[in-house]
């Protein structure tokens, strides 16, 4: 399986998914249409000819300043192709949903409940759409470029007692 | 078929209501053999294991946010402590992925003092995991066993790189220094008694009945179940896949060594224990062959001679101003990889090992994203335990070999 | 010059009640086995033959913190963990200590950031802080033999030695009126 074949196969198929592709350092990265992205998944795992049943790769991008502001990025390998391929979906800032994949790659799951709980991307038809990694009363999506990381300051031995005094220091 | 992975919340709710007949208990986060901080909400009916969720998330570290405040230099000593047994194979992984990025040649040595590093690495990464496995179903002694010789492979990379376990030694455009002079004796030494010191395990557990009942026919994953469930590693290879990145996308020239793949065939924790001993052996063997190599190098070739990435040596700063010009840029502004993305995958003792790089053109990294294989690992553990006794769940999360630094990043 | 020699000549030996308790104290010091992160595989390698803490009477873990007289916090304390961290504290029974082991228990390390909380000593009172990342077993060892020497000098009326010597004192600030 080579990205050209691959490519020629998806353009036969989803035609009209597909927004745009690109092939960088040997990869193939699909741009898809929100609304085919699950049928296109199906597809590439189902397909006798292209089997991508393994789902390596789930996760969400934050470009702050562009439309569309969030990018999904999928990567799918077949194992007996021995080959990748990425797909990529654009998410409004506005409508951050985008269909689940976890009813077809149970693997998702997780990949999934991070992508909402770090970047609070919305998976219609997640079965539990929930907080992964933070606690479940926070309050937020600390990975989003517009979440400050939150540093505190340093104490050195200049500004030691100033920060010291504010610090909330333990009791028995 | 589905495969449901339910939350913490899903199975206390109808027990906190009173609706239920069975019992919910709750294992961790501080419990003796959940490998760190994980907690695991078992559903149970008597001793068996009806249902159960993974709670994960309490060593949540921020890592992959703060990377992006750091340069692309400072922030491998981020990757480090991800995956705090294999932190050179996270770093080789973001390396891998800024290099792609940004093009860079590495020399030849270079790669092979990576894979040797690598491979000494998965050794004692899985010697923790044998000593801590054999711990959890009360074989005190191999556990000594193994750190004895972990301490053996610490001291190694303490020699290259002056730290035990964060050495953040393979950095974006090859390693960090030149190899001492007694590395490659002090290797050699190592080398030689691996392959009694696995035999020496093998002779403990192996054949050993208490350890048949506890691995044997526990935690059966099948090979379509454990592709579906993103099972990767030795995991996945215990079922009969035989996927290795190693061999189907090879990284840093390891279609060059000579090595096998072990592959189990009923994917339980005795054939995932049987894997990652053969695989420490393979890894002695590759191991070797790097070593050969590196004995008939000329030392000096550690670093690309690519001065936009790798700082010049302080004999260069000392008589030429575009070294100390190019010194001052790279460890005051770094260096910017062209606009791109870039993902790779590599083979870490704990699976597939992914790393996703984001560059706007700036020295930052504008989004780094690990795909952590413990994280994905981890999600088939209600799979592998529902129907089976509450003892044999301590045997299964040491048989996933879960890191929580990796899965909470 | 006094009765005690004489005393010692008839096999009894003489001492103050202080002494001998801090001596029972440090001598059988159960760590509770808790580990967060990295420095975990440290405190591990601590315990392993090669270190062999039992030298100094702390190789039994205990897993229940009623047992447990010391707390090695091994690692860095997210948000998430910080209130398991005070429950286990508030579980283990006095006399206790713990010893902030590495840096992000001792000041949140390279991690500043929304997750970790920045220093365990806002969460438990720290009685040593060994410095490292991680720190080698050598540093925790003499950690743990810093915390003996100063459970030697505790007096029997029970107050305890502030937990750092700074050249200013450090204020405490009283989190529940925050």
């Amino acid at each position: 399986m080579d990205n050209q074949t691959l490519l020629k196969h998806l353009r036969d198929r989803f035609g009209d998914a597909i927004l745009a592709t690109d092939e960088a350092h040997g990869e193939l990265r699909v741009n898809l249409r929100r609304e085919a992205y699950v049928a296109v998944a199906q597809w590439l795992r189902d397909d006798p000819a292209l089997r991508y049943t393994f789902l390596e790769n789930l996760c969400a991008v934050d470009y702050l300043g562009r439309t569309p502001r969030f990018e999904v990025v999928v990567h799918l390998v077949s194992m007996q192709h021995i080959h990748r391929v990425c797909l990529k979906l654009g998410l409004p800032e506005a409508d951050p949903t985008l269909d689940s994949l976890t009813p077809i790659f149970p693997t998702a799951n997780y990949q999934e409940r991070e992508a909402f709980d770090l970047m609070g991307i919305r998976f219609t038809g997640h079965p539990s759409l929930t907080r992964i990694l933070l606690p479940d009363d926070w309050v937020g999506h600390p990975q989003r470029k517009d979440h400050p990381l939150v540093e505190e300051e340093i104490a050195f031995t200049f500004n030691q007692d100033r920060i010291y005094a504010q610090k909330p220091f333990a009791k028995e | 078929m589905t495969i449901q992975i339910p939350t913490p919340q899903e199975i206390m709710a109808p027990a906190l209501a009173g609706a239920s007949e069975t019992m919910v208990l709750n294992m961790g986060p501080h419990h003796p053999s959940t490998h760190g901080v994980l907690r695991v909400v078992v559903e149970l009916d008597g001793e068996l294991v009806v249902n159960l969720a993974p709670d994960v998330g309490f060593l949540h570290t921020g890592i992959e946010k703060t990377m992006e405040s750091k340069t692309y230099q400072k922030a491998v000593v981020l990757t480090d402590r991800m995956d705090y047994l294999a932190p050179l194979s996270n770093n080789l992984c973001y390396a891998l992925a800024v290099e792609q990025l940004m093009g860079v040649e590495i020399p030849e040595r270079a790669q092979v003092i990576r894979v040797l590093l690598v491979e000494l690495q998965r050794i004692s990464s899985h010697l923790v995991w044998l000593g801590t496995h054999a711990l959890d179903l009360a074989a005190m002694s191999v556990f000594l066993y193994a750190m004895r010789e972990r301490e053996q492979i610490l001291d190694i990379f303490e020699l290259v790189s002056g730290a035990r376990m964060m050495t953040s030694y393979i950095r974006i455009g090859g390693v960090a220094y030149e190899l001492p002079a007694d590395f490659l004796p002090t290797v050699d030494a190592l080398l030689q008694v691996m392959p009694d010191c696995i035999d020496e395990y093998e002779a403990l557990l192996t054949g050993n009945p208490l350890w048949l009942e506890r691995t044997v026919d526990v935690g059966v994953v099948n090979a379509e179940d454990a592709v579906a469930l993103g099972l990767s590693g030795a995991n996945l290879r215990a079922t009969g896949v035989p996927y290795d990145v190693r061999k189907a996308l090879p990284y840093c020239g390891y279609e060059t060594y000579d090595f096998r793949i072990p592959v189990g065939k009923k994917g339980d924790n005795y054939d995932r224990y049987r894997v990652r001993m053969a695989e420490m052996r393979e890894s002695v063997r590759i191991a070797r062959q790097a070593w050969e190599r590196l004995c008939a190098m000329p030392p000096g070739d550690f670093m690309t001679h690519d001065r936009k990435v790798a700082p010049p040596p302080k004999q260069e700063i000392t008589h030429s101003m575009e070294a100390l010009i190019h010194h001052f840029k790279l460890w005051t502004e770094g260096f910017k990889p062209p606009v791109g993305d870039s993902y790779v995958s590599i083979e870490s003792p704990r699976g597939v090992l992914g790393c996703y790089v984001v560059s706007d053109g700036s020295p930052k990294p504008w989004r780094v994203h690990f795909r952590g294989p413990s994280f994905i690992n981890l999600q088939a553990l209600t799979h592998m335990a529902k129907g089976r006794l509450m003892a044999d769940l301590v045997a299964l999360v040491a048989s996933l070999d879960p890191v929580l630094g990796e899965v909470d990043r | 010059m006094g009765i005690e020699e004489k005393a010692a000549d008839l096999g009894v030996v003489t001492t103050s009640l202080e002494h001998v308790v801090n001596w029972g104290r440090t001598n059988a010091m159960w760590p509770l086995l808790f580990g967060l992160a990295c420095c975990a595989i440290e405190m591990m390698g601590a315990q392993s033959a090669n270190y062999d803490l039992s030298r100094f009477g702390m190789e039994i873990n205990r897993a229940s913190p009623r047992q447990a007289d010391l707390m090695i916090v091994a690692g860095r304390v997210s948000r998430k963990m910080a209130p398991v961290v005070r429950r286990l504290y508030d579980q283990m029974s006095d006399p206790k200590w713990v010893i902030a082991m590495g840096d992000c228990a001792a000041c949140g390390g390279i991690f500043n950031n929304y997750a970790i909380v920045q220093g365990v000593d806002e969460v438990v009172p720290v009685d040593v802080y060994v410095a490292g990342c991680p720190p080698r077993p050598e540093a925790l060892i003499d950690g743990i033999m810093m915390l003996h020497a100063k459970v030697q000098r505790e007096k029997i009326s029970g107050v305890k030695e502030a937990p750092i010597t700074l050249q200013h004192a450090l204020l405490q600030v009283d989190v529940a009126k925050k």
